[in-house]
């Protein structure tokens, strides 16, 4: 087999080797009970913003672990890590920037 | 310029991959960062809306809320076991592999029916596009008419960022189903096809959305006759990331629209 082709097949499965099943049963455990209290804060009547607050921190987490363990990303090479977050998280900051400033201006002039 | 052939020292050899992995996880991580940007301007969509409009509705009673939390619940657990196939297939255990993937479409399906069922009752109650057929008996009724004409930016929203999201649910579960029975899942997914368009009204959105499935198994069908193949471990790994990004999205589309939207008595 191709020398690279046979590097590569070893990386991988060295990656594999962090992952132990425990480890996959916390992760799904955590992120159950992450929506659990998701779905007891929608009920204790709090403050939009501050209730969406707490979500998105949630739901940030969640994807976090998602990503690092369940998608392996935790164990790629640091250069693949870094351009793969940077250049997604890039583009959601300029989304946010270019469409809610808009939002929350046409709330301040009155909406009909 | 145009014909000239780079002279390799190893003819086999290509350059080392730049991210030190396989070049489909790669095309696929890259697939994966442009789908996140779609659902991204969904849901800023949707946030945008919110923000902008007046009396956006929370229409979502207690029922809808544990429906979408038992969804959530199966869409986390098929995670885990798709990260169980892809240990399986990295471990060389053909037999765990398939089962966990065929664990993982059971939980795929299940997550589909609840939501396909929770779009059938809002229709019923009014929260309806006017693309959809209308339920018989029910036109200009229901507790939601309301809020379809007052604010439709909800229902417009509404759909089209769930829709979105069943679609590549239903495309995920299609993808595993051709990574574990290879030809074999074609008959399968034909006859899946048939009983959701015989088997349910024209105004269901089984009905109409039973059509992914036959477009699916010609595409698939045209794959597999062009490039017939026994999938690896690498293959199994790679429609994982697909899986896993699909849960990742819901984890934001679950708190948006359904929990910021529930109707607290």
């Amino acid at each position: 087999m191709d020398p690279i082709q046979l590097a590569i097949e070893e990386r991988v499965a060295e990656q594999h080797r962090h992952h132990t099943r425990p480890q996959f049963f916390w992760v799904w455990g955590a992120l159950l009970v992450m929506t659990a209290i998701e779905v007891y804060l929608t009920y204790q009547n709090m403050q939009p913003v501050r209730m969406l607050t707490i979500l998105m921190g949630l739901s940030l987490i969640k994807a976090a672990l998602i990503i690092a363990y369940f998608m392996h990303l935790k164990f790629e090479m640091s250069l693949m890590r870094w351009l793969t977050m940077c250049s997604v998280v890039a583009c959601l900051i300029l989304m946010t920037i270019f469409f809610f400033p808009d939002a929350f201006r046409i709330l301040s002039l009155g909406v009909k | 310029m145009a014909d000239h052939v780079v002279a390799q020292d190893t003819p086999s050899a290509y350059e080392p991959s730049l991210f030190g992995t396989y070049s489909k996880k790669i095309g696929m991580w890259l697939f994966l960062l442009s789908d996140s940007l779609t659902f991204g301007a969904l849901l800023y969509a949707y946030s945008y809306g919110r923000i902008s409009t007046a009396g956006w509705p929370t229409p979502f009673h207690s029922e809808s809320i544990i429906n979408a939390t038992i969804m959530t619940a199966f869409l986390l657990t098929s995670s885990l076991t798709m990260v169980l196939a892809v240990r399986a297939s990295a471990d060389g255990r053909p037999k765990a592999q398939v089962l966990w993937l065929l664990a993982t479409m059971v939980c795929g399906t299940a997550f589909i029916i609840l939501h396909g069922r929770e779009w059938t009752k809002l229709i019923a109650e009014g929260l309806t596009l006017p693309m959809f057929p209308a339920v018989p008996g029910q036109e200009g009724a229901g507790e939601f008419v309301n809020v379809a004409k007052n604010v439709p930016q909800f229902a417009s929203t509404f759909f089209t960022l769930t829709g979105m999201h069943m679609l590549h649910v239903t495309l995920g579960v299609v993808y595993l189903g051709v990574v574990a029975l290879r030809r074999k899942f074609i008959p399968i997914l034909l006859v899946c096809w048939l009983v959701a368009w015989l088997a349910t009204p024209a105004y269901s959105p089984f009905h109409y959305g039973a059509h992914v499935l036959l477009v699916a198994a010609v595409v698939i069908s045209i794959i597999l006759w062009l490039k017939p193949k026994v999938y690896d471990s690498s293959d199994v790994e790679v429609a994982g990331l697909y899986w896993h990004f699909v849960d990742l999205v819901w984890m934001f589309i679950f708190p948006l629209v359904y929990l910021m939207s529930a109707k607290i008595l």
